[in-house]
């Protein structure tokens, strides 16, 4: 089954389409990319799936059910995360605590039980704890674990916002640009994180990225969006062949800009 | 337990045993045999402890071995021999001590290859040492073998520890540390007396690892050490620098090299301390400082680090604690002086001492996880003597040690209170070292190895009437033994005088500005030499100066950097003598690797790589230019390369008369 579908999406912002008529599925267990050029709507379709906007028309289904009209904390407990394009960490806290707050969802103790770490407050932090560590393990940031964040290096914040994300224990990961501003070796690294998130932790993975490399090796399905609009879908040689995703990314003439002009 | 000898029987005796128990091991033992006796002695006492998930978590002597029968039963059930080899390829992990030792209770020898070692050397140390089985930490270990595997037919089976990532691997080869280790448990089940029987039948003069040596001439050579040659070593090691049960030791350096196996296997088992593993290579520092070793072993770089980091870190601190450091290191510093030079040290200096200690030392020492510091040794190659000055002004008693993987780890240490900065120490008991008459270290003892692995010509060579030749230049001052330089390295100068290249080398590598430095001058009129800066400390003198750059080439080449390393070699200069002044120097563009085989795996230079490589340099040193165009390709450790254009000045150096 799908573990994401998005059927007939529609965005408009006062005048300006931003998504038109926008059909896309990710398979369970998959990496699913969707690319286009700046300003074709990639970063508006995650938020409608991570709820931020709501469409007005169409739907988006988890795992077969509509969540289309359900907040984001909600879809967060079903198992959705996100990284964002621009790190969106707390700069003053350390990595730690950052990933502590990713478990925050999943937290049951009040503020009584867990201001004076006691009985179940106690041991639910440290299960939490845990998890947390198996991240950082996960991930390779050892050494920066007491780290705050606003002292790293951009590469390694990206990380975390990486780990903040699995922090959520989601099945469903959408990464916004997760290479960008990278040098070879760190987008070497985060190509392979990406790819054991997907196989060690059974995670369904949807990510906007502009390096192609990386975007045909490691999806098995690309969606491409240019000025709204769906122009192609399938798996990377598909797409690499079609002659309008050439079009959008090399501006040759096609039928289809010809007919239009 | 059978097969066991006396040892096993003082275990009633329990937690007083120190020292004492331990000297009275003889070295007429296997490894195996001494683990089982500590588990016997003290079951629930950690033997070994890995930080993991962020919990440093203990396995004691009886899991440990536990684990080792299991895997070692496991192995013996898939095929492995007497006789046969165990490659083991990984960072420091309690799996690799595991397999090692599971290796030897079944009568294999293990041989330890280097974690960043490339695939002609992986591929030359396991065909070269016959290995039938590698144990290989993880996907990226997996990896290298998988691809040199067909080049290897008598590998028969590739075992990992860490599965992450190698879940779709299918090679017919490939199964699990811990698949073994069940099929050990099962064959425990079927034969309880049958490891016990494995560890009877093994021997002490039987080869207990090939330890391949650096080798900064062609291609490696495995080292045949037997358990006899380990561990008589350890223990005259032992009786001189005591360590203790209860000692802790911090295990991160390669344990393929012989240094790091008389540390965490020789001396562990025969004393018995625990083995600590750091979380990641990265997180070395900050893990030594939350176990607070008692015992350390470490080359001159790792000293040489910690001393830099204080220093930067100090123009840094806040002024008040600046203060404090300038108050208060002299009083340190007298009181070594007075302790080298043999001279007591009065009762007003003392109190002082200790007054400093309490504002300053003790912080420190603790900031580098040295506080309970009792026995550390530095060797492998020179530490200049202000290091040396620094660590004994806090009280931290830094000896150095010489030794080579032919005689299973060191034969020369420094004793309590006759350090000497220039030499490398006074020889362990039942070690005889003499000067031949061309002036080669010659030593003899019964931790003399056996041999090189299938190399008759090479053994010949280095054994002759049970004297090891070391290749190594030096003399005696006493009973004190001095290293010069490798015998083939050492130089005449046109005045007939012979002077060693290294001896210049480690006096510019002592300025904390020099990080590498290649001294040339053979059959040439006169000396220069090729250093690399030090791209942490020169950076911060860069930035305290105002002088901006980008990369270490572009550090490297400006002229402000060229007149700073003018004042440091001109020093050097000083102290040689006039044949053997440095003519001209050159900043190299990148520092040398060795991934690019300038250097070996322990950092040493291998000068005739160098001497090929920078040909065109060396040929500009000798010429009359004044600066020399460089365009060349750099490899990087994926195997990417990049293009190098640039332009290196040649600074010729104003010598007196």
């Amino acid at each position: 089954m799908a573990q994401l579908q998005v059927s007939n999406l529609s965005l408009r912002f006062g005048g300006v389409a931003a998504l038109r008529d926008i059909s896309f599925t990710a398979e369970k267990g998959t990496v699913a990319a969707i690319i286009g050029p700046n300003g074709a709507g990639k970063t508006s379709l995650l938020n409608c799936i991570s709820g931020v906007y709501h469409p007005q028309a169409g739907a988006v289904l988890l795992d077969g059910r509509d969540v289309t009209a359900l907040a984001p904390h909600v879809r967060t407990r079903m198992g959705v995360a996100r990284t964002f394009q621009n790190i969106a960490l707390f700069k003053g806290m350390t990595v730690l605590d950052n990933l502590l707050i990713g478990r925050h969802c999943h937290q049951r103790a009040g503020l009584l039980q867990g201001g004076l770490y006691w009985g179940p407050g106690a041991r639910e932090e440290i299960a939490h704890r845990e998890v947390v560590e198996d991240i950082i393990d996960f991930l390779e940031i050892e050494k920066i674990r007491k780290h705050v964040v606003g002292t790293l290096a951009y590469g390694l914040q990206k990380r975390v916002e990486l780990a903040r994300a699995l922090a959520l224990s989601p099945r469903l990961l959408l990464l916004d640009e997760p290479m960008a501003g990278m040098n070879a070796e760190e987008k070497e690294d985060m190509a392979r994180f990406i790819l054991d998130i997907n196989e060690e932790r059974d995670t369904t993975i949807v990510m906007i990225e502009h390096d192609m490399g990386v975007v045909m090796d490691l999806s098995a399905r690309i969606c491409v969006l240019n000025f709204g609009q769906k122009i192609a879908d399938g798996t990377p040689e598909e797409v690499q062949r079609n002659p309008e995703v050439q079009a959008a990314y090399l501006g040759q003439s096609t039928p289809s800009t010809r007919a239009s002009a | 337990m059978t097969g066991l000898p006396a040892a096993a029987a003082e275990s009633a005796s329990g937690a007083a045993a120190t020292a004492i128990a331990a000297s009275a091991v003889d070295a007429a033992e296997t490894f195996p045999r001494l683990l089982a006796r500590n588990a016997a002695r003290h079951p629930a006492r950690p033997a070994l402890r890995e930080k993991d998930l962020g919990i440093w978590r203990e396995v004691s002597w009886a899991r440990y071995l536990e684990g080792v029968r299991e895997l070692c039963l496991g192995l013996l059930s898939l095929g492995l021999a007497r006789g046969d080899k165990v490659a083991i390829l990984g960072d420091n992990r309690p799996q690799w001590v595991i397999a090692e030792l599971a290796a030897q209770a079944a009568g294999a020898a293990s041989v330890g290859l280097y974690q960043d070692a490339g695939l002609s050397e992986v591929a030359h140390i396991i065909r070269d040492s016959g290995a039938t089985f590698v144990v290989a930490e993880d996907q990226e270990q997996v990896d290298k073998i998988l691809e040199i595997i067909d080049q290897m037919p008598r590998v028969r089976h590739l075992v990992y520890w860490d599965p992450r990532g190698l879940r779709r691997y299918a090679h017919p080869a490939l199964l699990s540390f811990e698949a073994v280790q069940e099929r050990g448990r099962a064959l425990h089940a079927a034969q309880p007396g049958r490891f016990d029987e494995e560890l009877g039948r093994g021997g002490p003069d039987d080869v207990a690892i090939i330890c391949y040596t650096s080798g900064t001439t062609g291609s490696p050579k495995g080292a045949m050490l037997s358990f006899r040659n380990l561990l008589t070593m350890a223990l005259s090691l032992h009786a001189v620098d005591p360590k203790r049960e209860t000692d802790e030791f911090v295990s991160f350096l390669p344990l393929a090299w012989i240094g790091e196996q008389m540390m965490s296997l020789s001396s562990a088992l025969a004393v018995g301390f625990a083995i600590n593993f750091p979380e990641s290579p990265e997180t070395v520092m900050g893990d030594i400082r939350e176990i607070g070793p008692h015992v350390m072993f470490a080359p001159p770089r790792i000293w040489e680090n910690l001393t830099t980091s204080v220093q930067v870190r100090i123009m840094d601190t806040t002024p008040f604690k600046r203060l404090l450091y300038r108050l208060w290191t002299p009083v340190g510093h007298r009181v070594a002086a007075l302790r080298f030079a043999g001279k007591p040290v009065p009762l007003f200096l003392r109190l002082l001492w200790h007054l400093a200690d309490l504002a300053l030392f003790r912080a420190l020492k603790d900031r580098l996880g040295l506080s309970r510091l009792r026995t550390c040794s530095t060797g492998g190659a020179a530490l200049g003597p202000d290091v040396f000055r620094f660590f004994h002004a806090m009280g931290v008693p830094l000896k150095q040690i010489y030794g080579q993987t032919e005689v299973s780890g060191i034969s020369c240490i420094h004793r309590d209170g006759d350090i000497r900065f220039h030499t490398v120490g006074v020889p362990i008991p039942g070690t005889s070292v003499r000067i031949s008459e061309s002036g080669e270290i010659l030593t003899k003892s019964p931790s003399v190895f056996l041999g090189y692995h299938q190399n008759e010509a090479a053994t010949g060579e280095a054994l002759r009437d049970g004297w090891l030749h070391s290749g190594d230049a030096g003399y005696l001052e006493g009973d004190h033994l001095v290293v010069i330089d490798r015998v083939k390295d050492v130089m005449r100068l046109a005045d007939g005088t012979q002077f060693s290249p290294q001896f210049i080398e480690n006096r510019l590598k002592f300025s904390a500005y020099v990080k590498e430095a290649v001294v040339v001058g053979k059959d040439r009129p006169f000396l220069t030499a090729m250093l690399c800066i030090d791209l942490s400390v020169v950076g911060k003198w860069a930035e305290k100066n105002r002088l901006s750059y980008t990369t270490y080439t572009d550090l490297s080449a400006r002229p402000q950097v060229y007149d700073l390393l003018e004042r440091e070699v001109d020093e050097v200069n000083k102290t040689l003598p006039g044949a053997a002044r440095l003519h001209k120097f050159v900043l190299l563009y990148k520092e040398l690797d060795a991934d690019d085989d300038e250097l070996t795996r322990t950092r040493k230079v291998r000068r005739s790589f160098v001497e090929e490589r920078y040909r065109d340099v060396i040929a500009a040193l000798y010429g009359g230019a004044r600066e020399v165009p460089i365009d060349t390709t750099v490899k990087f450790q994926d195997g990417k390369s990049a293009r190098i254009r640039t332009t290196l000045q040649l600074r010729p150096l104003k010598l007196e008369a």
